[in-house]
Order: structure tokens, then sequence, then C-alpha cells
């Protein structure tokens, strides 16, 4: 890891100030050139920007070296920085990724072209307008429960719940989703990542909601053809189509589906009671 | 909404949107304080500088402290009373503390009902895990991303209410009438257009100020808007001196350096040696351990490396190791793929290498204990930007019930001073139209200035070098001259580009509140002339009992300058002092390095 890492780090001079100064190490002496979308809405240009390297760093040290030096007004979406908060989601050669988490040296001195999220409208270089999301997020029904906290639930009635909570929001799900870039289904279709979110909801415990009715029209989980494109690019791991859209799926055709409870439907005129979501999902 | 236009050579259009109450910050105190003012019917407008849900409450990673006593049924909040006033050198407002630990097993059973979801005890209870200073296991969790669910599960609950979010808009000013504040200027990063916000109360949730140094935890938000907003419409600020280095951040490689370890690996066993294999915690507190209170660890790792027993890149080493790949993966999935991912280090088969990073901000804007009210009327404060609770250094896990217990308490506080008081949020147009010109000076500028990343680069040098976690009085003076020369080069700023979504711009307004803190921070670090906490001043040599006994209250002069004060604190009353025992004078002696070889 420390090649060419020409100081020492121990060697320490006062005892009042940090030990390591940060510029001093790990950098190469070699550059390397990073090109960037650079425009708006109405179009813009793909610019090149040379930098140097420095050992261990990632696309977005590179966009803010950049934005640093050279264009000020650089725009890119960027928090923690530790691909925890999933903002700086963007596409390296056409593929979405955390430009936090993602080392220049994957590229091996290859090209490295960075473009803004394509599912959504651009507003400027590298940052688009994903405030559909929060639309269809405000949508969804709520928690609800019946029940007063302090719940008394069990690590196996919930351990399922762990893995839809790691979404960090990054939107790359939706990105990459064909219904929402290919097709521009932002009106009917919610797209992977409120599977997900929809996915705890029904099988949490203590909810009391039924939301399969909302996933059917509103959330439009029909349009999915479970092609996990949404799986593959999820950077901390969530499997949303084995685990979030198909069991949904399942969930919706049980219900609406089966010509039985549709029967039923028709007699009692009402929605369809609440499936099995929390039943099943119990101890 | 209405637009106003006027004309003053230029014609400069802003939006005025209205709200009962405006909250600054959407982090779990923002949000929380809205859920507050939106169950008394009140119009809530929340404004961000980022996204919704990417606010700094969701880097926290190891837990929020309450005495839930589901895994340790001896804890109380007595006992949480007795840790985080101990931890804080007995500086915190111990009002506050007393609320505050009585009420976060409260807000802790609410995010559950909300629809968070913590790891589970085997009798179906919300688990607990240790701390450092926590004397029971005592921070409910998820994993290692509590921060995560925090703040998910409040912004879909502020989602469920009808408060309005203002996402990537940032405020300027606060604007005030007859003493009070009234509302606020703000300009969205998406397109340049300014926000006059009126508004019956102002609720600063704003978080910390880390950026003023190099090495950090925290992400280009933690400038301080909202520290030196307050500051400027005349509230007063206390313990500013205080800032918390978290003893693990990482070190390699360069891009991640200051990046989180959490607290978590160590509550979880994680084992500190230095490059000899030495468990050097015995040296400084061979009670604690690796579970000693951040102040204490972060200047054990400092000296370590100070004294040549560093790692390979200038830390130590932390290996969880033993936990094996399985127990890592269940308990600390986020740092294996941090470490895995950006540093090439499989944390189940090597220790990592840590090193102290900038964290927290223990001072911050002075509050109420019961209301979260400001010294100026109108003006509320919760969370990292108010100061108080965490006194001289704060506990791991304490951050996040703050935010909730004195995030709910601001909301109720907002609520009932609308209730109370009747005044018109008008204020003279011209006082807009000035405030729009300033920040719009560094992107009119007709020949080029200086560059605002430049001076925010120098200025995180000068603190790193200056006011770090070892002080001293000759070192501080030097620092503040810096400081003060890049002060009086902010004028000169200038940003190419549009007002689209421009972060240049940006910078330049962040800049102006890093220099301001700075300055404050670096003045009363030179007034605080002892070691407390996470103030530690080479040239004194222990705590000083006089000075135990005040807070450094910071306020904006006639002059415009930094007034500093020194204040007694209030006695505390029997019911609290009787807790607190002997452990007052045990205590204090904590963090001193023991040994021959020690050099303080």
């Amino acid at each position: 890891m420390s090649e060419g890492n020409g100081n020492n780090p121990g060697n320490v001079t006062s005892k009042a100030h940090s030990p390591v100064p940060n510029e001093e190490l790990g950098t190469s002496g070699k550059t390397g050139k990073i090109r960037v979308f650079r425009g708006d809405n109405g179009g813009g240009e793909m610019v090149e920007y040379e930098l140097p390297l420095v050992e261990g760093m990632v696309v977005l040290d590179a966009i803010l070296h950049v934005q640093a030096h050279e264009a000020n007004d650089l725009a890119v979406r960027w928090n923690c920085k530790a691909a925890h908060c999933g903002s700086c989601s963007a596409e390296i050669n056409g593929k979405p990724k955390l430009l936090c988490k993602t080392r220049v040296e994957e590229y091996d001195g290859g090209d490295i072209n960075i473009h803004p999220l394509q599912a959504y409208p651009i507003i400027k270089d590298l940052v688009s307008d994903v405030s559909q999301n929060y639309a269809v997020s405000k949508s969804i029904k709520p928690f609800t429960s019946d029940e007063q906290a302090p719940f008394t639930m069990y690590e196996e009635d919930v351990e399922r719940l762990y893995e839809p909570k790691k979404c960090i929001e990054c939107f790359m799900c939706q990105d990459v989703c064909h219904v929402l870039r290919t097709h521009h289904k932002h009106e009917e279709f919610a797209g992977p990542r409120f599977f997900v979110r929809n996915q705890w909801l029904e099988m949490h415990p203590m909810d009391n909601q039924d939301r399969l009715l909302d996933i059917k029209e509103d959330n439009g989980i029909g349009y999915c053809n479970i092609t996990k494109c949404c799986t593959e690019v999820c950077p901390v791991g969530i499997k949303i189509t084995d685990n979030s859209i198909i069991p949904l799926k399942e969930r919706v055709a049980d219900e609406y589906y089966d010509p039985a409870k549709w029967l039923m439907r028709k007699i009692r005129g009402n929605r369809g009671s609440r499936n099995g979501a929390a039943a099943s999902n119990g101890r | 909404m209405d637009s106003n236009g006027h004309t003053n050579g230029q014609r400069e259009r802003y939006e005025t949107r209205e709200h009962d109450v405006l909250i600054v910050g959407a982090g779990g105190a923002g949000l929380r304080a809205a859920v507050a003012a939106t169950e008394h019917g009140l119009s809530v407008g929340i404004v961000t500088k980022s996204l919704l849900g990417k606010a700094h409450t969701v880097m926290a990673e190891g837990g929020i402290a309450a005495a839930v006593a589901n895994v340790d049924p001896e804890d109380s909040w007595r006992q949480h009373f007795v840790d985080t006033m101990n931890s804080g050198k007995f500086l915190n407002n111990w009002q506050m503390v007393e609320t505050f630990t009585k009420e976060a097993p409260d807000r802790v059973y609410e995010l559950e009902q909300w629809g968070a979801l913590f790891n589970r005890t085997p009798e179906g209870k919300i688990s607990q895990r240790p701390f450092g200073g926590h004397t029971y296991r005592r921070l409910c969790h998820v994993g290692d991303r509590t921060g995560l669910e925090l703040i998910r599960t409040m912004q879909e609950k502020v989602l469920a209410t009808d408060a309005k979010v203002y996402m990537e808009t940032t405020i300027t000013k606060l604007l005030k009438k007859d003493g009070r504040v009234v509302g606020a200027l703000a300009y969205t990063r998406e397109n340049g257009k300014f926000i006059h916000f009126k508004a019956k109360a102002v609720v600063m949730a704003t978080g910390g100020w880390g950026r003023i140094f190099k090495v950090t935890s925290n992400s280009w938000e933690g400038t301080g808007d909202g520290v030196v907003l307050s500051y400027d419409a005349g509230a007063e600020l206390l313990d500013m001196e205080m800032m918390q280095f978290h003893p693990t951040g990482m070190v390699w490689p360069p891009g991640v350096r200051g990046l989180l370890v959490t607290e978590g690996v160590r509550g979880e066993g994680g084992l500190l040696r230095n490059s000899e294999g030495k468990r050097y915690m015995e040296n400084y507190d061979p009670k604690k351990m690796e579970l000693s209170t951040r102040d204490v660890v972060a200047r054990a790792n400092y000296t370590e490396v100070q004294e040549g027993r560093g790692s390979e890149h200038g830390g130590v080493y932390l290996d969880i190791t033993h936990l094996g790949y399985d127990g890592i993966m269940k308990k600390l999935p986020t740092m294996h793929e941090q470490f895995l991912k950006l540093a090439d280090i499989d944390i189940s088969k090597e220790p990592m290498e840590v090193f102290p990073t900038v964290h927290y901000t223990m001072g911050g804007v002075k509050i109420d204990p019961e209301t979260a009210a400001s010294t100026v009327p109108g003006l509320f404060a919760a969370g990292e930007v108010a100061g108080g609770l965490h006194g001289a250094n704060r506990l791991g896990g304490n951050s996040l019930s703050d935010l909730l217990v004195f995030g709910r308490r601001a909301g109720e506080g907002a609520a009932a001073y609308i209730a109370e008081s009747v005044h018109s949020a008008d204020i003279d147009e011209k006082e807009v139209i000035a405030e729009i010109g300033r920040v719009l000076e560094p992107l009119e500028k007709k020949e080029s200035g200086e560059s605002p990343y430049l001076i925010q680069q120098e200025l995180q040098e000068a603190m790193m070098e200056h006011a770090n976690l070892m002080r001293d009085g000759d070192s501080l003076k030097e620092g503040l001259g810096k400081v003060l020369a890049l002060k009086d080069r902010l004028p000169q700023i200038s940003v190419p580009g549009s007002r689209l979504f421009n972060p240049g711009w940006h910078t330049a307004q962040d800049v102006r509140y890093l220099v301001q803190i700075s300055e404050i921070i670096v003045r009363t670090a030179l007034e605080r002339t002892e070691r407390r906490g996470a103030q530690w001043r080479l040239d004194y040599d222990g705590p000083d009992e006089e000075l135990g006994k005040i807070n450094f209250i910071v306020k904006k002069d006639e002059q415009n300058e930094v007034g500093i004060e020194r204040r007694e604190m209030p006695p505390m009353p029997q019911h609290l002092a009787e807790l607190l025992g002997g452990d007052k004078v045990a205590d204090m002696a904590g963090g001193e390095k023991r040994g021959p070889e020690s050099q303080f």
C-alpha cells in the first residue's frame, strides 16, 4: 500500500499540530485524466481535466480536486464521502456508481467518463433532479401500529427486515431501471427503491396497514419484468428483485389475481382484507 | 407564495414564503422539532442544504444512548447523568443533562413506534452495546448504521406531515424586528433564486463545524452556518473552545483520512496497540482501557504516534480480528465494507490503522434547558449547534439522543412561544435587498479575486497547526493572527460561473462562517488556561478549579467584535449533587499519562 510514499509519517516536529500533513502522503508524481459532463438540461459537452494522482483516491476526490483548482462551479452532489449517505451517485462509463466508493485505480489508466444519472432531468453537470423520488416517498403509507412501543419482537421476527432497511437512497436502482430510464414511466411506476421500502413495511410484524392495492395501482409493480438490473447496482447489496419485488408481486398476485379472492371481493365489495403480511410474519 | 420585485438599478426578484416555524437543518434535531411543531397544528418549513435524508445524522454509527436498562437492569437515568457529567468534566449544564437522561428512553421508544428497527435481545427487547465512558451497556443500535435508521425514520415521519421541505436551500441571514427573529433570507442551490422566509419562530438545527479542520469526519455541510447566523443575530454562545477529536479516524489512503471508524469497534471489544504490540491504554486509563472517554483515548493515540510508536502511516492499530468474519458482519458490517473497499484492508484478518479526527462540537448556541430557546426571542436551537449538554467532552451515543430530546423541546418551545406572543413578521424590504446584494457580490466581481476554496484550505491548515487537540498559548496566538489575516481577505473572494448550482458560490458563503467560528474558537481556547476534557493546554499543568466553575460566553459586542464573558455556572441542586458523590474528584485526574515516560 505504501509504495510511492517517500516521506516518514512518524517524523513529528511539533507537539501542537497534526503529526501527518495530508498532502505529503501518497502522491505518486503521476497524473491522470477524467472527463466530466459539463452542461445542463439544454445540453453540454464532455470536458477533460488532468490532475495529480494520489494513492487510493476515489473518483470523487478527483472531481473535488478539479472543483477546487480548475472549475469552481463544477456541480456535484456529495455529503459523507463514506458510502453511507448515497448523495454522490453518478454514471462512470455508463454505469451508475457512488463516486466516493469508486477508486480511480479500478480503471487502470483507462477512460473515466462521468455523467449525471440519466433517468432524471439534468440540473447541471453531475447533478440530476431526483425530486420524483421524494414525491413517491411521501405517497407511501407510513409505518403505523396499534401496539404501543416498546415492542416485543425477536431477532427471528425482524432479521429479514434489516436488508431493506440498509437502503441509502442513492437512487442508482432507479437510474438503471428500464421502466424509468428507457420508458419514462415516472408517473406510473414507483421504482425499485420504493418496493424495497414497501417490503419492510409490509413485513414488519407490528405494522397494521395494507399497501397491496397501492403497490399494484399507484406504484405500478406490474411494470417490473424482473431483469434484476437494480440488484446488480445496489451499493449496499440489497437483493432488490429477489427479496423485495418478487415477494410483493406474489402477494399482489395472490390478493388480486386469485379467482376465489376476486369473487369474494366482488361479493363483499371491499378493497381486500389485510392479507397474510402480518400474520405470516409473526413468530 | 407571492413574488416581489424591486428597482435599485437592477431588478432582483425574490419569493416570499410564510410559515409559523422555520426550521434550519434537516438532521435528527430539525426533523424532530418539525414533528413537534406540526403536532400543534403549525405551518412548518424545513430548509436543508442537501437532499432530505443526507444530513450528517446519517453518519452516526454506534448507537443511541438511553438508560432503558434492557441488558443491564442496574442502569438508570441517574447513572447516565453521572457518566455524562463525568465525561463533560462538569462543565455541562446539569439541568440539560437531567432532562436529557430522563427523556432519552422515551425518545428511543418513540422511534420504534415510528418504524425504526433496532437489534434485539433474546427477550425480544431493544439490544444495547457498551461504549466508552458509559458504566453500563447503554447504546441502542442496529449494527453500525444507527444514524441511517434514525434519519430515515424521522424523514418518513416528517413526509407524513404537512411540513414543507425546501431541499438544497441555504439560509444566509436571520431577519429581526423589534429584537425578535422573524424570518430569514435564503437562496436555492438549484437555480440561485432568493426566498424571504417570514416566520414567527426559527429553530436552528444546522449541526457542527468540523470543516474548519482539514482532517475531520464531517461532510462538506459541517460549516457551522447556524452558530454564526445565531451569533450575528445577537445570540449567546458557550463552550466554543470545546472541539471533540474522535480517537479513531481512518489514516490511509490519504483521500479517506479522517473518515470515522465507529467507537462501536471498541464497544465490541476492539483493542488498541502501538507499533510495539503493546496495549498502551493501560498507561492512560488502566481501569477503562479502550472504553475510556473519547478525549482520553484521542490523546493517548496522538501521544503514541508523537512518541514514535505509531503505525506505518502515522496511526495506531485497532484490532477487531478476534470477533471473526461472521461476528464482524453481524455487528460491524459497514466498517468491514468501508475498509475493504477504500483501504484494501480486511478487518477480520488484520488490524485497522487509526488516528484522531475532528468529529463534534460540544459548544454552540446557549439554550434554555426547558424550551431550547436561545437568548434572542424567536430563535431556538437544538442538536450539535446548541451547547451545554456535553460540557468539555461528549460521550459516544449521547448525540443521537440529544437530537431527539432537544429537537422535540425546540419544536415544543417554538410552539409555546408562538402561542404566547403576537407580532408581525414584516420587515423593511431594504434589508432583504441589501442582503441579496451582499450574497451576490462574489459572483458579480468583474476582476478575479481570492478563491474561496483556497481560503478554506489555508484556514483548515492553520486550525490543524494551531488549534488541534494539544494546544499552547503561543501557537494559538499565531493561529489567531492567521485567522484574522484570512478574515481580511474575505471581501476579495470572487467566483466564476452562474447562480445555477454553483458550488464555488456556495463555498464563498460557507467560508465566512468557517473563518468567524475559527476566530471564536481560538480566542476562547486562549482564555481557558487549563487542561479539561477536549481543551488541553500544554502550557498549563492540569485542571484549574476556578475555571471549572465557569463557562466562556461569547456574544457579538457593540463594535461587532467577539465579546467573551466568564460566567459562573449555577450551583447544582442537592438531589443531583448527591448522585455525583465522590466521583468528581476522582475523575478529574483522568487522561494524564502515567508512568516514567510521561511528558506532561
